[in-house]
């Protein structure tokens, strides 16, 4: 069990339109029904344009700032592989990072650039690559790629299963709850 | 009662909902938005997107002197265009509670400017409260209702960005949602309103009698903020203490857990005896707050020293690390600095126009034609960034036209050929139609084109008076573009409504209308590809 006394901090980050905000609501409120004090903080407008999407979320015995402190992150999740970089004012070496392989081209920019993953590596030695075409296959629809990624993550942060499945139930859209066990569940043993 | 997870916004809409509030108006703006589109799901309460802050702010006084608990809801600029009735309403003051909830937005994560509106308290003598989590916004906003009633006063709500889109736990008072004594303010038809010109009425003898009425009430609110259970003394390490209120408290807390601290839930007006007694119990006193010196000045000026904008800054957010670094570095302790991994550069990834955006197509044309293209507040205004670059000004609401108008001025016969304006719909409703007709009425002869998604794009797609529904989605009347030419003086061929996918028409239509010696009205029509997709959701 994750020890009550310890904040575990969570940052989330990707690309507006890639369901970071669903991803993080159901961390947050798996972290509540689990018994914990949690806050979550992220800022809409601008950003979800297309633009940089970040979600800090943050659950222990009691929480002050919703926002992590700097390079406090016990894990930091990235649907987007630049944009993992973008964050590193809160990671550490000590971080685990989940980064999905995932590219997407900001506007205006012509070429991705490259050599990123050895970059994140250097960023944190706890780094899992996730080939996101491989877990669309798994999961057999791209619709539920944001909670197989809760699945993920569930891995390093031991919230027990029954407030992960209250948190989805209440989060997905009706009729979709089974899909969506079925991918936490896949992300949680991949 | 259960435990949930709230944002500010929704914890705002539930403190309204158990203070038994009956109507909310306001008009959209980032981070407040949220505040009224919640309020809607709750039963009993009558909500109104107004066209813009400073009828809402009206409908508000006018509901609250009929007898209903009214919630106004704005971002911090919107406040600057409902400052007209907020310092004159200071005097009328309230006859059931009118809480004006207003959202500040340090850093400018999506608004024009950042300017601190507890300035606006002070100037226009209202007390207002500051939160600094979801559950204290729920317990503040029913707190707020209940000091306007019995200080017979607006009271102003402020949040910051930080406070209206993070979420965290909330209790709900399910007890006040259903006590008997709120069923019965709820099903309580608000008495309507009655006559008392003393009051209402503000010509300068009844005013000059009023502003002395609102010194007193301003007087009597300083002597009892300092009961105020909102206004909380921690005494601990007394080295030094911390003055500070709202998110910067849970900086302050994360960064020290064991600072002393004075939190102030009522920020305006300060409770002095409190301040008094704090400052004799610790050290050397910090002030923590985001933008002005709001604090600090007042604290100085009773004759306090006290460490703040000296060493903090002015502009942006705070977080747990600025007030970590920045206090420990003045207290003669700088934290040791350790080395991290520092990314290589990467390509900046804005907000930009949706593919397939309506918008898209006009700036590419602006583009090509060179023209000077005074802008406005929206999604389009993102035009102003490659590949378009096709915005020379941006500066508040409605402004579009108006700052056309003296270019036009000023610029003469080439200033109109080479100018147009560009405004999107909810724009044009909340004050650009004002400029329309100050246009017509001093003979101007420029290009205005409105750029009408048919929703208000920018702060999440909310109806607006030109898209033909209302805040509940029900139908409603949607304003005619050519009689409203018609209506100031404007010919046939002076209005010209044309299609977004349509580049060749509106390119035609601006040429066109450039060069004809006449004021024009250029619409181009399509829908928003995210209402468009949120629609078909729903249906
Ligand atoms: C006085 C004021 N109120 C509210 C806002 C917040 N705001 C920014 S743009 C906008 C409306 C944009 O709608 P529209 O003009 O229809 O353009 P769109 O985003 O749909 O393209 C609003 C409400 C503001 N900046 N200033």
């Amino acid at each position: 069990m994750t020890d009550k006394n310890k904040t575990t901090n969570i940052l989330m980050v990707g690309v507006g339109g890639q369901g970071i905000i669903l991803a993080s609501d159901i961390v947050s409120a798996a972290a509540l029904h689990a018994g914990f004090d949690a806050k979550k903080s992220e800022i809409h407008g601008m950003s979800q344009r297309g633009g940089s999407v970040f979600s800090h979320i943050r659950f222990g015995k009691h929480i002050y700032s919703p926002v992590i402190p700097n390079h406090q992150a016990d894990i930091l999740l990235s649907l987007e592989l630049m944009e993992t970089l973008r964050w590193v004012q809160y990671a550490g070496p000590d971080t685990q990072c989940i980064v999905s392989q995932e590219m997407i081209l900001p506007a205006m920019v012509e070429e991705y650039p490259t050599g990123l993953e050895d970059e994140i590596k250097k960023l944190s030695q706890k780094t899992v690559f996730v080939d996101p075409k491989e877990l669309i296959k798994k999961i057999g629809d791209k619709k539920y790629i944001n909670v197989a990624f809760c699945g993920m993550l569930a891995k390093y942060i031991d919230l027990p299963e029954a407030s992960w499945k209250q948190s989805i139930e209440e989060h997905v859209p009706r009729g979709t709850f089974e899909a969506n066990w079925t991918a936490f569940g896949i992300g949680k043993t991949d | 009662m259960k435990k949930i997870l709230l944002s500010g916004n929704e914890a705002v809409a539930r403190g309204a909902f158990e203070a038994g509030v009956a109507v909310g108006a306001g008009y959209p703006g980032t981070p407040s938005t949220e505040i009224l589109e919640n309020l809607t799901k709750y039963p009993g309460i009558y909500t109104e997107w107004s066209v813009n802050e400073k009828i809402a702010y009206e409908v508000g006084i006018g509901a609250c002197l009929a007898g209903a608990r009214t919630l106004v809801t704005m971002k911090h600029v919107g406040l600057n265009v409902a400052a007209d009735p907020l310092f004159t309403s200071s005097y009328i003051g309230v006859k059931a509670g009118l809480v004006i909830v207003n959202a500040d937005d340090p850093d400018m994560h999506s608004s024009q400017n950042e300017q601190d509106n507890r300035n606006y308290a002070r100037s226009a003598k209202v007390p207002m409260l500051e939160p600094a989590d979801s559950d204290e916004t729920r317990r503040f906003t029913v707190r707020a209702f209940e000091l306007s009633e019995k200080y017979d006063t607006p009271v102003i709500l402020r949040t910051t960005t930080r406070i209206s889109h993070s979420m965290s736990v909330v209790t709900p008072d399910s007890e006040a949602a259903q006590s008997p004594s709120l069923e019965k303010v709820r099903a309580l038809k608000p008495e309507g309103f009655s006559r008392d010109i003393k009051k209402y009425v503000m010509i300068p003898a009844f005013a000059r009698e009023r502003h002395k009425v609102v010194e007193k009430r301003m007087e009597k609110l300083t002597a009892d903020a300092d009961s105020f259970d909102i206004n909380i003394i921690e005494i601990n390490d007394t080295r030094f203490g911390i003055i500070t209120s709202g998110i910067n408290y849970m900086y302050v807390k994360e960064a020290f857990p064991d600072a002393s601290v004075l939190k102030l839930g009522m920020i305006w007006p300060l409770p002095w005896k409190k301040i008094d007694e704090f400052s004799k119990k610790v050290g050397r006193i910090f002030i923590v707050e985001e933008l002005d010196a709001f604090f600090e000045i007042e604290i100085k000026a009773r004759g306090y020293t006290v460490t703040g904008k000296d060493i903090f800054p002015v502009t942006g957010e705070f977080s747990p690390d600025v007030v970590r670094e920045t206090i420990s570095a003045a207290m003669g302790e700088p934290l040791e600095t350790k080395e991290y991994y520092a990314s290589p550069k990467l390509p900046p990834r804005p907000p930009a126009l949706c593919p397939g955006c309506p918008h898209r197509t006009v700036f590419k044309i602006l583009n090509e034609m060179g023209l000077t293209v005074t802008g406005d507040i929206g999604c389009y205004t993102l035009g102003v960034l490659p590949p378009w670059s096709a915005m020379d000004t941006c500066v508040e609401m409605g402004g579009s036209i108006g700052l056309a108008q003296g270019i036009e001025i000023a610029g003469g016969e080439t200033a109109i050929k080479k100018t147009v304006a560009v405004i999107g719909d909810s724009t044009f409703a909340h004050s650009g139609i004002s400029n329309l007709v100050n246009a017509a009425y001093n003979g101007r002869k420029g290009l205005y084109i409105v750029l009408d998604n048919n929703t208000t794009a920018m702060t999440g797609m909310q109806p607006n008076p030109f898209s033909g529904e209302r805040i509940t989605l029900e139908a409603s009347v949607a304003v005619d573009y050519e009689l409203l030419g018609r209506a100031v003086g404007m010919k046939k061929d002076q209005v010209k409504i044309v299609d977004a996918y349509k580049p060749k028409d509106i390119e035609d239509a601006i040429r066109e209308m450039l060069d004809k010696d006449s004021l024009s009205l250029l619409v181009i029509k399509g829908p928003c590809v995210i209402w468009k997709r949120k629609r078909k959701k729903k249906e």
